[in-house]
């Protein structure tokens, strides 16, 4: 009879081999909507192709692209090595993106070796406040963040609509909901000339490379992992499980904040309602793509932004859907959730029929 | 204040509050059946996506309403199997599963969608459930036109939840679903399959769901927009906690909710010059976190919720 046990230990090839197998399993699968769609398939996956390598501003697309998954696929993986869902890395975007052009956008005149600084880190703290208020309703109330967070989504994309034909409503754009720009000096620079990709990508970059060494070699990480391998033995252990959970809560909102903070203050320079086609949302599959490892989240964004911006190319060039590339990281989800599975258990053979001591 | 009073005391005011809150019946029915067996099923908003989108395809496509219904529902069950087997068997992460779901199940009807219809600029239209006019039930005053003169739909979401509540109460499979979510190991040791009853659990679920969903293109509106679930899903999933899982409690939850909503798109039209409109489309997801805050401490969870069960493991 066929047996499923855990392994000891998964092997190192494993913890890297399921994401990438994953990963390709979901582009392979991408073939059967092409086919159905009626798409020629090798001359699709070769638009795709081109549309991330075919030109250095291809490439640099894509790397603007990834700019946003990486920060908020660094809010989920953070949040969720706690066991703290975090599903509103969606709102917490768009609340550091407010913040960025309420401050931004002429609320305050000073140079940029100050305003830069002023709008990342209030916008940080926007994020953060958008999820320290589902951290409090957990520890105190008792209330399933999960649900919370995600309630919220809707919540602060309705108040930013509501701002848009209020308060931070540009009185020059002719009654379209969008805020006044973001002032020159504020803007994050750009890191090479005529492209799109900013100076949000370095950002991104040095914040993965503090939350990996943090959270393998800190006290702080080390408390992170305990909370959330095993809260009643870290409680036990005499760790504040409440206190470790609104820590990384705050550290979560604020990298979504980032997010938000990026593509207004790197890329768009004014805000509207549309800012993020699910980014929040998307940030999760990066997450759980990366096995949760910061590292991992900067390789993990940088292949969902190619889908993205790969598939976005194939279907301007044949005209089939670009909701192929939400289908192929939908997939990759499922893909990676089954490998890791795979990864923990072998399935075995035995011959007698009870095989259980 | 006395506008209001006469709001609520009109007929038309509780028979809309009833076809708002249609949708969130059959998925509040849904999801409380799939956590009464343990299984979280956060697959519920791409479900309620997939039901809209398929049951409006299938009758678009020439099938009846009933028949677009029927498909509806087999999608729903189709996606509860993925998420059943992720999460039972497999053992996974319900929440990442369950979103997982949801993006699937969004982008596979999204994309489906386009590429049926390529070049649309306008929804085409199907011809939806018409409101019913059942001969004497529906003259009675207040109650006629309140519960009678909707459409098939909400009198089938009506019966499901009579229907959940008498499985779930009156029946052995209802006990046995019950301690599934409580306390697998018994209904292992009665000789009765964990498994089956949990993936069976989240299938027929989900098949409720994806009705929520096809009510909502076949029967509110009578064509398919892209975000049109726009978070229903994820209020149902507040509501079972609100109710504690129990059926008749979800109803009112829902009911209330419909009424409340009801209420706001009239308070709209009153008071609309001073309060800005979003501040009323807010209301539902406010009032559903409040709900959520008040009832988490005393809600009585699935002791088993959340948590795998493996074959020959204690």
């Amino acid at each position: 009879m066929i047996r499923i046990e855990p392994r000891t230990a998964p092997g190192r090839w494993m913890t890297l081999g399921v994401p990438v197998l994953s990963a390709v399993i979901a582009l392979a699968l991408a073939a059967i909507p092409l086919a159905l769609a009626g798409a020629d398939i090798t001359v699709a996956y070769g638009e795709m192709v081109k549309g991330v390598f075919g030109s250095v501003f291809a490439f640099s697309e894509m790397l603007t692209r990834a700019t946003p998954l990486m920060f908020t696929g660094l809010a989920a993986a953070l949040a969720f090595r706690a066991k703290l869902w975090n599903i509103g890395a969606e709102g917490q975007l768009y609340l550091g993106a407010m913040a960025a052009v309420a401050i931004g956008a002429g609320a305050v005149d000073v140079p940029g070796i100050f305003l830069v600084p002023l709008i990342v880190i209030l916008g940080a703290a926007a994020g953060a406040a958008g999820m320290a208020v589902p951290a409090l309703l957990k520890t105190r109330f008792g209330a399933d963040e999960v649900v919370t967070t995600l309630l919220l989504n809707f919540i602060i994309l309705i108040f930013v609509q509501m701002m848009l034909e209020g308060a931070l409503k540009d009185p020059m754009s002719l009654g379209w909901p969008q805020s006044a720009p973001v002032l020159d000096q504020g803007m994050l620079p750009q890191l090479m000339p005529r492209m799109r990709v900013h100076s949000g990508l370095i950002l991104a970059l040095v914040l993965a490379g503090i939350a990996q060494f943090m959270l393998a070699r800190s006290v702080w990480g080390f408390r992170l992992r305990a909370v959330g391998e095993n809260a009643a033995a870290a409680r036990h252990a005499g760790i504040g499980v409440n206190r470790s959970l609104f820590g990384v809560a705050i550290l979560s909102g604020g990298l979504a904040g980032l997010a938000g903070v990026s593509e207004v203050a790197g890329l768009k320079g004014y805000l509207t309602a549309d800012l993020s086609p699910g980014f929040g949302y998307t940030g999760i599959v990066v997450a759980m793509l990366a096995g949760l490892s910061p590292v991992g989240v900067v390789i993990s964004a940088l292949f969902i932004a190619s889908v993205f911006v790969g598939a976005d190319s194939m279907s301007r060039a044949m005209g089939v859907s670009s909701y192929l590339a939400d289908l192929v990281v939908s997939m990759s989800l499922l893909c990676v959730l089954i490998g890791g599975f795979v990864a923990r258990y072998r399935i075995t053979r035995t011959k007698t029929a009870e095989g259980v001591a | 204040m006395m506008d209001i009073l006469q709001i609520l005391l009109s007929e038309s005011f509780w028979a809309a509050s009833l076809r708002i809150a249609t949708p969130l019946i059959f998925g509040v029915m849904g999801a409380l059946l799939c956590e009464k067996s343990g299984v979280l099923n956060l697959g519920i908003e791409g479900i309620f996506a997939a039901g809209a989108m398929c049951g409006w395809m299938a009758v678009w496509l020439g099938a009846g309403l009933w028949g677009g219904a029927l498909i509806a529902a087999l999608a729903g069950a189709f996606f509860g199997l993925i998420h059943g087997i992720l999460t039972v068997p497999l053992g996974l992460s319900q929440h990442v599963s369950g979103l997982g779901v949801t993006l699937f199940a969004t982008s596979l009807s999204y994309f489906t969608y386009r590429t049926a219809l390529p070049n649309v600029s306008s929804p085409p239209r199907i011809e939806p459930f018409r409101a019913l006019d059942i001969p004497l039930l529906s003259d009675i005053p207040f109650l006629g036109p309140v519960l009678f003169q909707q459409t098939a739909m909400t009198m089938l979401a009506l019966l499901v939840v009579g229907l959940v509540w008498y499985v779930l109460n009156r029946t052995a499979l209802g006990v046995a679903l019950q301690a599934v979510g409580d306390n697998p190991d018994s209904v292992d040791a009665q000789g009765l399959s964990v498994y089956g009853l949990r993936i069976g659990a989240v299938m027929v679920g989900s098949s409720l769901m994806a009705l929520g969903g096809a009510f909502l293109t076949m029967s509110a509106f009578d064509a398919f927009f892209f975000g049109m679930v726009n978070g229903r899903g994820w209020i149902c999933i507040a509501l079972v906690i609100f109710a504690s899982w129990k059926p008749g409690k979800a109803l009112l939850g829902a009911l209330l909710f419909g009424a409340f909503d009801a209420l706001q798109v009239r308070l709209q039209t009153e008071v609309g010059a001073m309060v800005p409109g979003q501040v009323f489309l807010m209301a539902p997801y406010v009032l559903s976190i409040i709900a959520l805050v008040v009832a988490a401490r005393k809600a009585e969870y699935p002791r088993a919720l959340l948590t795998p069960w493996f074959k020959g493991q204690r």
